[in-house]
């Protein structure tokens, strides 16, 4: 092989790569004109967002306008409040999870979730709190010693635990239960992680240490994270999806797209000054 | 630490300067003391009565059973009596707890809450019944249902020891009085652990929900660890109710001096405070009526232990599941 040769392959190779990195990205999860109510009240109209496979996206927007709510949808949480309705479509595998032969159980473990207050069981220990989800569920996975060893490292929180499973998950300090949190979520193998404010109840260092973990799990797994740290979706997220709700008007996305474009060009008047910190 | 730095101050007189405070300080700590103090004084009151009881009946006093007061000398012995608190209040919690448990679990996570709020109102009024109304309910009523009822378990599962049945007689049954026992446990139990139930963290019920659990996974694993400590004590709590209670037991139960040990469907059983009132009406003298003192005492000291049990089972409950 002549010199030539191989560097053509060189820039072929490199080439290559570029167009992975910037080929769209099956969807691996998609609401489809999600509508929302709770009782008679409409609080979400119309929301279509696609969620490409193994991306992080940000739902933004101000206090009320219905993100906690849209990603209840997601996996099936919402139905469990008492008088809640929905309208439109989420699919999950090319089907949609509302339909009826779909099992809310199957969706929920590919489809986990992380709360905002840390809520790991405090009557267990951390590797049963970590084991906790294939236990509840019903959930059969050999090799529970390394299923907890691969979460929590996973979860950034290995080798501050590795000395101490057995204790009290209650013990442990607030950003270090959110990470416990997140290894319980990831035992039972989700393909998708829906975060809530995951990180407004922790301390900054807590907070970079979550959104180091979110980035290391965006290759393997694909996440929604709702935020209301605009620098956090800046950081975090490659798209964004920006709500908004009026005043007797249901919540709706203004607009949504790479996140760079939505901090550095928006084309709507309404998140140029949210983004900007000039309401909400 | 013996002697504090001199430089110390005197934080906790600081404190409590406030004359008021101080004031109402020394009337809650004399109310509590009060109750102690009459705690006490019915422990010493009822404790001297059972020197004279030993002293003419000894230990069998405890350890035998009958109650045969004319004949010379008098025998008296409370076992079969002590034992037979133990088996009705036992039938009650069987019978009681998962109603109760069933009950507070349905309206705490199942029922809407204006349905949940009105059956909770009624479960307290049914805490409010005079035990003798209970009594004479199921004197009249109840009665005749439960001969149907204990037919069937003896003809169906006779071949279990407990519902064994050789005399044909279905009347005064410890089964019975266990069953009303049951009906006066269900509404102190069920508003305990409704209470204890209710107090789940949300946290942890959008915890198990979002790692697609059911309702029974949710409540094994999840609601009863959490509230366990607090539902022991309210079955406690009901359990020392039934060993006490006498009017209702009194109405429906035949009381025999021989011990019914687990006959539970067959006619004749004991309990100590039915005992007591069973004889106070007619009571032949000072003899006797210490003898029914002495009882009281050992009925007394049954439902403290209960009770120093319930506490120790709820303070050793905070363990860890592994
Ligand atoms: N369980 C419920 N029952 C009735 N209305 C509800 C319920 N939960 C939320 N809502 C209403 O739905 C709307 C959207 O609420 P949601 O919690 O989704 O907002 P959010 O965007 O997450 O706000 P925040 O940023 O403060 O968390 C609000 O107006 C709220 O009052
Ligand atoms: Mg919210």
């Amino acid at each position: 092989m002549s010199t030539s040769e191989f560097e053509e392959i060189i820039v072929l190779e490199e080439q290559l790569i570029e167009a992975e990195a910037t080929a769209p990205r099956p969807v691996e999860l998609a609401a489809q004109d999600v509508s929302v109510w709770f009782g008679k009240r409409k609080v979400l109209e119309g929301v279509s967002i696609d969620f490409p496979k193994n991306t992080v996206t940000a739902l933004i927007g101000p206090s009320g306008c219905g993100k906690s709510t849209f990603i209840r949808t997601l996996n099936r949480l919402h139905e469990l409040i008492p008088g809640a309705a929905l309208a439109g479509q989420v699919v999950y595998e090319g089907q949609d999870i509302y339909s009826k032969d779909v099992d809310p159980v199957h969706i929920r473990l590919k489809i986990g979730m992380v709360f905002q207050k840390p809520n790991p069981f405090p009557s267990m220990t951390i590797r049963g709190n970590v084991l906790s989800g294939l236990k509840l569920s019903g959930m059969k996975r050999s090799g529970h010693d390394e299923i907890v060893e691969e979460t929590l490292t996973k979860a950034g929180l290995w080798k501050e635990v590795k000395d101490r499973l057995n204790h009290a998950a209650g013990d442990l300090s607030g950003g270090q239960q959110q990470r416990l949190v997140i290894a319980r979520a990831l035992a039972v193998n989700p393909h998708v992680l829906l975060m809530d404010e995951p990180c407004s109840a922790l301390d900054p260092a807590s907070t970079l240490k979550i959104e180091e973990t979110i980035r290391d799990l965006s290759s393997s797994v694909t996440i929604v994270i709702v935020t209301h740290n605009m620098q956090q979706a800046v950081r975090v997220a490659d798209n964004t999806a920006f709500f908004l709700a009026s005043e007797n008007e249901p919540g709706h996305v203004v607009e949504q797209g790479v996140t760079t474009d939505i901090f550095g060009n928006p084309q709507d008047q309404r998140t140029l000054d949210y983004v900007n910190g000039r309401f909400g | 630490m013996a002697n504090p730095d001199l430089g110390q101050r005197d934080l906790q007189a600081a404190a409590t300067s406030h004359r008021g405070d101080r004031i109402f300080n020394r009337v809650v700590t004399g109310a509590a003391f009060t109750a102690l103090l009459v705690l006490a004084g019915i422990a010493v009151f009822l404790g001297i009565q059972v020197i004279p009881a030993f002293q003419s009946q000894g230990l069998s006093f405890l350890t035998s059973t009958g109650w045969d007061i004319n004949t010379d000398p008098p025998t008296a012995g409370i076992f079969g009596m002590l034992y037979g608190s133990l088996l009705i209040a036992g039938i009650g919690l069987v019978i009681g707890t998962p109603v109760a448990l069933l009950l507070s679990i349905f309206l705490v996570f199942i029922a809407p809450p204006r349905v949940s709020r009105i059956l909770t109102n009624f479960i307290d009024l049914m805490a409010a019944i005079p035990s003798v109304i209970l009594g004479l309910w199921a004197f009249y009523i109840l009665n005749s249902q439960a001969q149907v009822w204990q037919e069937l378990l003896n003809q169906y599962l006779g071949w279990i020891p407990i519902f064994q049945n050789d005399s044909g007689n279905f009347q005064g049954t410890p089964f019975i009085a266990g069953f009303v026992l049951a009906i006066m446990m269900i509404p102190i139990v069920t508003s305990v652990t409704r209470e204890v139930l209710g107090r789940t963290p949300p946290e942890l019920i959008n915890a198990s929900e979002a790692l697609g659990c059911s309702m029974w996974t949710m409540l094994r694993y999840v609601a009863l660890p959490y509230g366990r400590g607090g539902i022991v004590g309210g079955i406690m709590l009901g359990l020392g109710r039934a060993l006490g209670e006498t009017v209702a037991v009194f109405f429906v139960l035949k009381i025999v001096f021989d011990t019914n040990w687990y006959h539970v469907i067959e006619s004749g059983g004991g309990s100590v405070a039915t005992l007591i009132v069973s004889r106070f009406g007619e009571v032949s003298g000072a003899f006797e009526l210490n003898l029914l003192l002495a009882a009281g005492f050992f009925l007394f000291l049954g439902t403290l232990i209960v009770n120093v049990i319930a506490n120790l089972i709820v303070t050793r409950t905070g363990r860890l599941q592994k």
